[in-house]
């Protein structure tokens, strides 16, 4: 095991070459629906317990369940009267079990990224060809539900392994949302070809701020209001990504849904604001700022001529 | 160390859902009726009666409320005590004020050792909803088939016992089954059950032997959840609820009956403090048009009246 991931360098947020957004976009905004799929009784990974309680856990799989047939509809409307388009975190079985969510998503005009097969599937312990199975499974899954080519990743339930990011990069996958070092892309190291990290949060998503952090649901609003103030601010400099990580088992219930989308409309009515996807952020982040992006990282590193 | 083959075999990858309790159902995608007398939105109090024991086993975990402390807990076994001996009195004395029919999840303990409290909601017209034997004798795998059906047998008879009227309906201890628990509620004739979470209507649920209706009983906006669990402020889950109850009150124009499903616990919001935030909020309630408070059998029976 090792001492650090070796994934980034140490690189200050302060001096970095500028990120120019789409219309001079202070803060690139992209929302992530986590459509997941959670099985009552997967296979044992000895690694991570699929459910705190024995099988069956009927209050823990219920309430994933909750998300897709009930609380999905209303983060969607909620979404649409705001105009965000959804960058979906997919629990790619989805497209086998309830393919008339993902058609919706489709006919909006979402983004479908893939967050492994089930999030009851752990990547810890996978070997090499096991690893390689589910992302190419996702590939082919996404590609023949929705057309599209992932771009991105957010590992099953956040289990990773030592090569999946080097996997990913040659895969062709764009972008990792499994790292939190930063409030802007940048460059990954991997073994070949190329991978961004793509911010996403942990600290705004609604599982820690209503699980861990106890938001009632105007707190999270407020929260949320006073990420893109900060981001907002810098984003005059710089160009920021700010991203809402969501699930419908959470925050589609009838008592949150309408702080959420006051507080998500307080973002889409400032000017200023590119409100995108990621898959989009990381093809212009690749196209304007990623050879830049590299060459300070590299020009800062002890020793660099 | 690594995982075997079958750990990336999905043989369950199908339409629908990943087990064959009941179907995928698109929640606003049901047919748009009414309640009976033309009602927009049901407002379902239940409020459990629970009996801690102050030696609990915790098999195969202690339930929620259980004793913390080393034995014997007296604190935490009194603390809870307090709740089926003032708290639910003050809750009763609230629902007659506001002329409330509500529904009870007993635990048959409570019913054997305070038949009074039993005697007294009976004859305020409220429902008895059975509720187990008591928080540590909790349903699970690791059970066989006879022991957890005497399990049942045991409550709904001392229920019985005590007067608790027609029994309907059934929330498990700590809303934990074993994978038959369904099955042998439906063997004894039950006709719904309160244990899962995933919707906010009524749904059939197949138990292999014989069907229940799954009846909606809220786990996020109960008043321990919010309160205890998430430690929210009295006027911040009031607030809660009213959100709740305002945004079902307006789906129901488009999309037809809605349910409020309102779980109390005499140990938690029958505390003198908390008291006058959950008056107010039941009185504001009760002046809204079109929203009927109905016990859970009531739900049952109109829901079946006039299947989606």
């Amino acid at each position: 095991m090792k001492r650090d991931p070796g994934l980034y360098d140490f690189w200050p947020y302060r001096d970095r070459p500028p990120i120019r957004w789409p219309g001079d976009a202070r803060v690139a905004f992209w929302v992530a629906p986590n459509i997941e799929y959670y099985e009552l009784d997967p296979p044992p990974n000895p690694h991570r317990q699929p459910w705190p309680r024995p099988y069956p856990d009927v209050l823990g799989y219920s309430h994933r369940d909750y998300g897709n047939r009930v609380g999905h509809y209303r983060m969607m409307e909620a979404m649409d009267r705001c105009g965000v388009r959804g960058s979906v975190s997919l629990s790619v079985a989805m497209c086998q079990h309830h393919p008339e969510l993902v058609r919706d998503g489709v006919e909006r005009g979402w983004e479908f990224f893939s967050h492994g097969i089930y999030n009851t599937r752990y990547s810890y312990g996978m070997d090499e060809a096991q690893e390689r199975a589910i992302i190419e499974d996702s590939i082919r899954t996404v590609r023949e539900a929705t057309g599209q080519t992932i771009a991105g990743w957010l590992a099953p339930a956040l289990t990773h392994t030592e090569r999946t990011m080097d996997l990913l990069a040659e895969y062709g996958i764009l972008y990792t949302c499994d790292l939190f070092q930063d409030d802007q892309p940048q460059p990954v190291k991997v073994a070949s070809g190329r991978l961004i990290s793509m911010p996403y949060s942990l600290e705004i998503n609604d599982v820690i701020a209503y699980g861990s952090c106890l938001a009632t649901p105007r707190a999270y609003g407020e929260m949320i209001r006073r990420q893109f103030d900060t981001l907002y601010e810098e984003g005059a400099s710089s160009g920021t990504v700010m991203c809402i990580p969501l699930h419908a088992y959470l925050v589609g219930h009838p008592h949150r849904i309408g702080p959420f989308e006051e507080a998500l409309r307080y973002i889409t009515s400032h000017p200023g604001v590119w409100v995108t996807t990621a898959r989009e952020i990381a093809e212009h982040y690749y196209a304007h700022c990623y050879d830049e992006a590299l060459a300070d990282i590299a020009r800062r590193q002890p020793g660099a001529a | 160390m690594s995982l075997p083959d079958d750990y990336l075999r999905y043989p369950r990858r199908r339409h629908g859902m990943d087990q064959d309790w009941y179907r995928w159902r698109p929640h606003f995608e049901q047919p748009a009726h009414p309640w009976p007398n033309g009602a927009r939105l049901a407002v379902w109090i239940c409020t459990s009666l629970e009996f801690f024991p102050l030696n609990p086993l915790g098999k195969p975990f202690k339930a929620p409320g259980s004793m913390v402390t080393a034995y014997p807990d007296l604190r935490h076994y009194t603390t809870r005590d307090y709740g089926n001996r003032v708290g639910a009195y003050r809750l009763l004395r609230l629902f007659g004020e506001l002329g409330l029919r509500t529904s009870f999840a007993v635990n048959s303990a409570v019913a054997e050792r305070y038949p009074q409290l039993i005697a007294d909601l009976r004859g305020d017209g409220h429902e008895v909803v059975a509720h187990g034997v008591d928080m540590d004798r909790l349903h699970h795998g690791g059970l066989d088939a006879t022991a957890e059906g005497l399990l049942v047998d045991e409550c709904l008879a001392v229920l019985r016992q005590a007067g608790a009227g027609p029994v309907h309906g059934w929330l498990s201890p700590a809303r934990c089954e074993s994978p038959r628990t369904a099955a042998l509620l439906a063997a004894r004739g039950l006709e719904y059950f309160c244990d899962f979470v995933n919707d906010e209507l009524p749904y059939e649920f197949d138990t292999g032997a014989g069907t229940l209706l799954a009846m909606p009983h809220s786990h996020e906006l109960s008043d321990r959840q919010v309160l205890v669990e998430y430690r929210h402020s009295e006027a911040e889950y009031a607030e809660q609820v009213r959100d709740q109850f305002r945004r079902l009150l307006a789906e129901s124009g488009p999309y037809g009956r809605r349910i409020l499903s309102l779980p109390l616990t005499p140990y938690v919001v029958g505390l003198p403090y908390r008291f006058g935030m959950l008056r107010e909020l039941l009185s504001d309630l009760r002046r809204e048009p079109g929203v009927w408070f109905a016990t859970g059998a009531e739900l049952a029976q109109a829901w079946r009246a006039v299947p989606p």
